[in-house]
């Protein structure tokens, strides 16, 4: 769960972090209202739950009120990566003399949190010099204490009163870290003012999904939650997966990713997913779709996603492959494909060009396919030959 | 080598459904399950297998140093202590979608008793022919379809490319000597550098397969470990989702990149354990290959 930017500021204000004050708008009325309080110059920034918003054109500085007033009328509404911008944050522009990035993300190697401190704030921290950059994993029982936090400082040159105070951002950021199961918090730029304060300017906070049970009462002050953006907006046929594979909770028939080509895929479990997928590519065919099937769904879920990809335009015929199962059901799948092809208006045996679900009630599933004229397979055809098998037949029919 | 079939099995979550059907093909499969464990249905029995309150008294009377945790994922960090503490050597967390905080916090724990992890969110693993652990192959009659045992090990990012792969070798003669699912989180107790240690020393292991996806630093460990310190064991790889590498921007957070170092994609992995001698089976069907020579 990525927090927009004034939420994250608010959530880690909790932890005793500073941070320029966002004042969040939603009309160009109330932008020009605001921007009359905090004084000029001012900062205008989309709030969307997504990085690289300078790059973006996100962010836009106001020397004069009728300025602020063009910004807010250029971003409010507008499509950012299909993420309608629905308010933007105003704050005062601040000088300072030096631009930091602090952040905190896990370490897969250490298996632990890790603490990242660089000289480099502001859009490139990606790119800053090693001698610029100090990264420290923690014990994630213990956090990570000032005295740690004053050693990195130290390594990248800081001095003064910017390296205790660099020492007791880290503590905190950490504490926030760990008490609201943190995926990743950065602030960046996190500046140093004329007087030696330490005042964050943006900040980025993303919360793990799998630990919202226990943190819905922190994240519940900070209004409402955008949902997480990655890569294009869904397409159409996405959200009907979607909604079929909520359906209930019984086992997955979703994940779908649409692609341009005209094979229907109904492919399964995880891994297996991406190893059949590779193989269709590979043999050459055009996959409509990529899907995850798995955890033994329901047989009106497996219809039902059949249907929907059997009826997207172009798609003639569904390929059914998954690897051995061993929780999920060869007879669910057989009998969901069946019906989900009558329900599209189709014949089975010709929509449905290969079936190769070895494993839990196998037996069972080859009965009902030939039932219906499929002749299924199991392990003696390996994923990669029934991929080629479904490309194959996929060409035979075109021509 | 993980898992001696006469060490005790402790299964903690042991009267949930799930559970229960792994403790029956377990046992059937030759598993030494000696105990099980909920907090509150003490004094229970599940296919035979006496259910205690806690861990400690379950080691009190049958000192099990292996463990399952198969319990919802709030509880997943309290189980693992619980195991530590009683002893347990090997602890396998079936569960998934527990907080990498816990996983964290849980590993630190290991460390300081001895105790290897594998998981979480992994399926289990078999040494083909001795005994399983967790849900690894489904029904027993599938497992043994699946596996048989011999010389390869397969260590796998995925559950269920586990038994594809195990599936795929036994077909063309090709038996394993373990199989593990190591989890598919970001986090996870062992990895691939952590269990070819382990392997290094299996008298009973000649080669290695390895199953790999999208994400992570994993693979590229790997490659490093064995750029310094070659390996007396035969390696193949398969990786699987190459078209993720080409799907639009999924854009991380400059953390993620700078701790991972633009490290995840799957040319970027095979590239690195190519380069570390690692056979690169491109399909399935050169899997056996791979091995064949091993």
């Amino acid at each position: 769960m990525r927090l927009l930017e004034y939420q994250s500021k608010k959530l880690l204000s909790g932890f005793g972090l500073i941070f320029t004050k966002p004042t969040v708008v939603e009309s160009v009325q109330e932008a020009q209202a605001a921007v009359a309080r905090i004084g000029l110059p001012a900062v205008l920034k989309a709030q969307v739950p997504f990085g690289g918003r300078g790059k973006a054109g996100a962010v836009k500085f106001a020397e004069t009120v009728d300025a602020a007033v063009t910004a807010a009328k250029a971003l409010l509404g507008v499509d950012l990566r299909g993420t309608k911008v629905n308010a933007i944050s105003i704050e005062p522009k601040l000088d300072f003399d030096q631009a930091l990035y602090v952040g905190i993300a896990w370490d897969t190697v250490e298996k632990s949190p890790i603490a990242l401190l660089s000289l480099s704030g502001g859009v490139d921290v990606e790119s800053s010099p090693a001698d610029g950059l100090a990264c420290r994993s923690f014990d994630p029982w213990v956090g990570l204490v000032p005295y740690q936090g004053r050693q990195m400082g130290a390594k990248i040159g800081l001095k003064g009163r910017t390296l205790v105070r660099v020492g007791d951002v880290l503590a905190k950021l950490s504490e926030a870290f760990i008490a609201c199961d943190g995926v990743t918090m950065e602030i960046n730029p996190m500046v140093v003012t004329a007087n030696g304060e330490l005042v964050g300017l943006d900040a980025h906070v993303e919360i793990e999904d799998d630990a919202l049970y226990r943190q819905s009462e922190k994240l519940e002050s900070l209004g409402e939650l955008a949902p997480t953006v990655a890569g294009r907006p869904p397409t159409p046929l996405e959200l009907e997966a979607q909604r079929i594979d909520a359906i209930d909770h019984r086992g997955v028939a979703g994940r779908v990713v649409e692609f341009d080509g005209a094979l229907a895929l109904l492919i399964g479990g995880g891994g297996a997913s991406l190893t059949i997928f590779d193989a269709i590519q590979r043999h050459g065919g055009q996959p409509a779709n990529y899907c995850e099937v798995g955890g033994n769904p329901t047989e009106e879920k497996v219809a039902a996603l059949t249907a929907l990809l059997l009826t997207k335009p172009g798609v003639k015929k569904m390929a059914v492959i998954m690897n051995v199962v061993n929780n999920t059901r060869a007879d669910v799948i057989a009998r969901g494909v069946i019906m989900g092809a009558e329900k599209a208006g189709k014949i089975p045996s010709e929509a449905i060009s290969v079936f190769r679900v070895p494993g839990n009630w196998e037996r069972e599933a080859r009965d009902i396919m030939a039932a219906a004229g499929i002749e299924a397979h199991g392990r003696e055809i390996s994923l990669d030959e029934a991929a080629r098998l479904a490309v194959e037949r996929n060409l035979a029919h075109v021509a | 080598m993980l898992l001696d079939p006469e060490a005790g099995i402790v299964v903690q979550g042991i009267t949930g459904r799930e559970a229960s059907r792994m403790v029956e093909d377990s046992l059937a499969y030759g598993s030494n399950i000696v105990a099980g464990v909920t907090p509150g249905k003490g004094g229970q029995c599940v296919h035979g297998v006496p259910v205690y309150d806690t861990v400690a008294a379950a080691a009190d009377l049958h000192q099990p140093t292996v463990s399952v945790i198969s319990v919802p994922a709030p509880a997943v960090l309290d189980a693992a202590l619980e195991g530590f503490e009683a002893g347990v050597k090997l602890c396998l967390i079936m569960t998934e979608r527990v907080p990498r905080l816990d996983t964290s916090k849980l590993l630190v724990a290991a460390r300081r008793v001895g105790c290897t992890v594998i998981g979480p969110n992994s399926l289990g693993l078999i040494r083909p022919g001795v005994a399983k652990l967790g849900t690894i192959g489904g029904r027993v009659d599938n497992v043994r379809h699946s596996f048989t045992p011999g010389r390869v090990a397969i260590l796998s990012r995925s559950g269920g490319m586990t038994t594809e792969i195990a599936s795929f070798l036994t077909h063309r003669g090709i038996g394993q000597s373990i199989a593990i699912g190591v989890g598919g989180d970001a986090i996870i107790g062992s990895d691939f550098t952590d269990l070819i240690e382990l392997l290094e020393d299996d008298p009973s292991t000649d080669a290695v397969v390895i199953y790999g996806e999208p994400g992570g630093t994993a693979e590229e460990q790997l490659a490093e470990r064995l750029k310094k310190k070659p390996s007396r064991l035969h390696m193949t790889a398969f990786l699987s989702g190459w078209f993720v590498d080409d799907l639009e921007g999924v854009r991380f957070g400059h953390a993620a990149v700078i701790v991972e170092g633009g490290r995840g994609s799957i040319r970027g992995k095979v590239e690195a354990l190519r380069e570390a001698g690692v056979f690169i089976a491109e399909t399935f069907e050169q899997l056996s290959e791979g091995t064949a020579c091993g």
